[in-house]
């Protein structure tokens, strides 16, 4: 299995590398198109603006290949921006075009409650998930965002939703694609036992 | 189902060893900061703060060193600072595998710090370490550890960080720091309910109870101490069990 790590340049890669090295596997980082075609499970890890993490993606000429990728079936696991980069677009950074495998714009969490959402939360079930499965489910994981996935836009693959002023979408599974809001590779051991389960889906 | 409060032990390190707050009674970690994280991260604890405390130009590379080495033992999230003055002091840390970088003195002499590390990584990644003193009615920003005295007030200065592009701040109470005798509750709440980012206590904690204080009263949205917790005063499982038995949401791990 060659899993790859889609480098753009910011972000929490080796987090993310040292996480996968824990659980035995090595990863490659992917930075060019063609690494990226090469993969056979490719992970994107993101944290910080929305806008840099797509801007990266189209300077890299990373967007095509991703999405070609995609459509092949090849397993993928987005982490917290590598999840709100597969939407149409996003509040963050309006005049951007997202990924657009799912729809619906990324929305600011409401000011009412303290921002960046940060620390440990807990998730609210929706539907059967792969890449929960065998952790509690009143484990916590670690989130540090300020936009999300808004819940309740009759998303089939939201699986489990978190709530800091509103639902959120945390865990995303449709077909060969799977994000999370949250940060597994900084959530202990639930953490480590979901990219375990991703590894699985993608061996 | 809430956002849990989190318990931070902190290292204060010379760059290589933990220095402060740290009282060699027969522990094998103790002074270790490799030891003491690993140690931190299978206990439970919810982040890690690794400050270098002596920040001189020239230990750089053995703190950076030691980052890499913290990082590659934990599970859990790690802030690192002490002696960032540049964008690309901080890209270092990172670099070296922190997830967030802290920042105090150097935000005071030069505020657009702040912004230059919240664009380049993003808001939740930038703790502004704020060190407050008791003067008359209000709170001063103290700098150089403590020991200098300027004319912002605390409040002010915590409000003007965040809008700045801090995600969060790390509160000292210098009054507090190092007697044991609780967190500063007044501080702690009039900087938490000024500002719209989450809020880390510190200074002053020993009790169980002063840490139940400090999310109650205090309304801290997370509590870091050293000492307690490196000397096994006050293990860390036991404080959060303290806690959830007293309906104050904390993560108890499996």
């Amino acid at each position: 299995m060659k899993v790859a790590l889609i480098d753009y340049g910011a972000g929490n890669v080796a987090s993310v590398e040292r996480a996968l090295q824990r659980l035995g596997v090595e990863s490659v980082s992917a930075s060019t198109p063609k690494r990226m075609a090469e993969a056979s499970a490719l992970i994107l890890p993101g944290v910080g603006h929305f806008a840099a993490l797509i801007r990266a993606l189209d300077e890299r000429n990373l967007r095509a290949p991703l999405l070609d990728a995609l459509h092949r079936d090849v397993p993928f696991l987005g982490i917290c921006l590598g999840l709100q980069a597969l939407y149409d677009s996003s509040e963050e950074a309006p005049e951007l075009c997202g990924l657009q495998l799912f729809a619906g714009k990324i929305q600011a969490l409401p000011t009412r409650v303290k921002l960046p959402h940060m620390g440990w939360n807990q998730l609210r079930l929706k539907n059967t998930s792969r890449l929960l499965e065998g952790v509690a489910p009143e484990a916590h994981f670690y989130f540090a965002h300020s936009y999300a996935a808004m819940a309740g836009d009759g998303n089939a693959a939201a699986v489990a939703t978190c709530t800091h002023g509103s639902e959120f979408t945390a865990v995303l599974e449709s077909r060969n694609i799977n994000a999370v809001q949250f940060h597994p590779e900084k959530s202990g051991p639930p953490g480590a036992r979901l990219l375990q389960n991703f590894l699985r889906l993608a061996a | 189902m809430t956002l849990a409060h989190r318990i931070i032990p902190c290292l204060d390190t010379d760059g290589t060893r933990v220095v402060k707050g740290v009282n060699f009674v027969g522990l094998r970690d103790a002074g270790d900061p490799v030891r003491l994280a690993a140690r931190y991260n299978a206990e439970g604890a919810d982040e890690l703060v690794v400050l270098d405390i002596a920040a001189s130009r020239d230990r750089r590379p053995t703190f950076l060193e030691t980052i890499r080495r913290v990082a590659a033992e934990l599970a859990i999230p790690l802030t690192a600072g002490g002696g960032i003055r540049t964008l690309n002091d901080a890209r270092a840390v990172v670099r070296a595998g922190a997830d967030k970088v802290t920042v105090n003195t150097a935000a005071v002499e030069r505020p657009a710090l702040i912004s230059e590390l919240s664009n380049q990584f993003g808001a939740q990644a930038v703790v502004l370490a704020v060190d407050a003193k008791r003067n008359g009615e209000r709170w001063e920003v103290m700098v150089r550890g403590g020991r200098d005295s300027t004319d912002l007030d605390a409040i002010a200065w915590a409000e003007q960080g965040v809008s700045l592009g801090a995600g969060e701040i790390l509160l000292t109470s210098v009054d507090r720091d190092g007697t044991q005798q609780g967190f500063d509750l007044p501080l702690t709440s009039a900087i938490s309910h000024a500002v719209t980012v989450p809020v880390i206590a510190s200074g002053g904690a020993k009790l169980p109870e002063h840490f139940a204080q400090i999310f109650t009263e205090g309304a801290a949205d997370a509590a870091l101490a050293a000492s307690i917790f490196h000397d096994s005063v006050q293990p860390i499982r036991e404080l959060k069990e303290f806690l959830a038995a007293r309906s104050i949401e904390v993560r108890l791990p499996c």
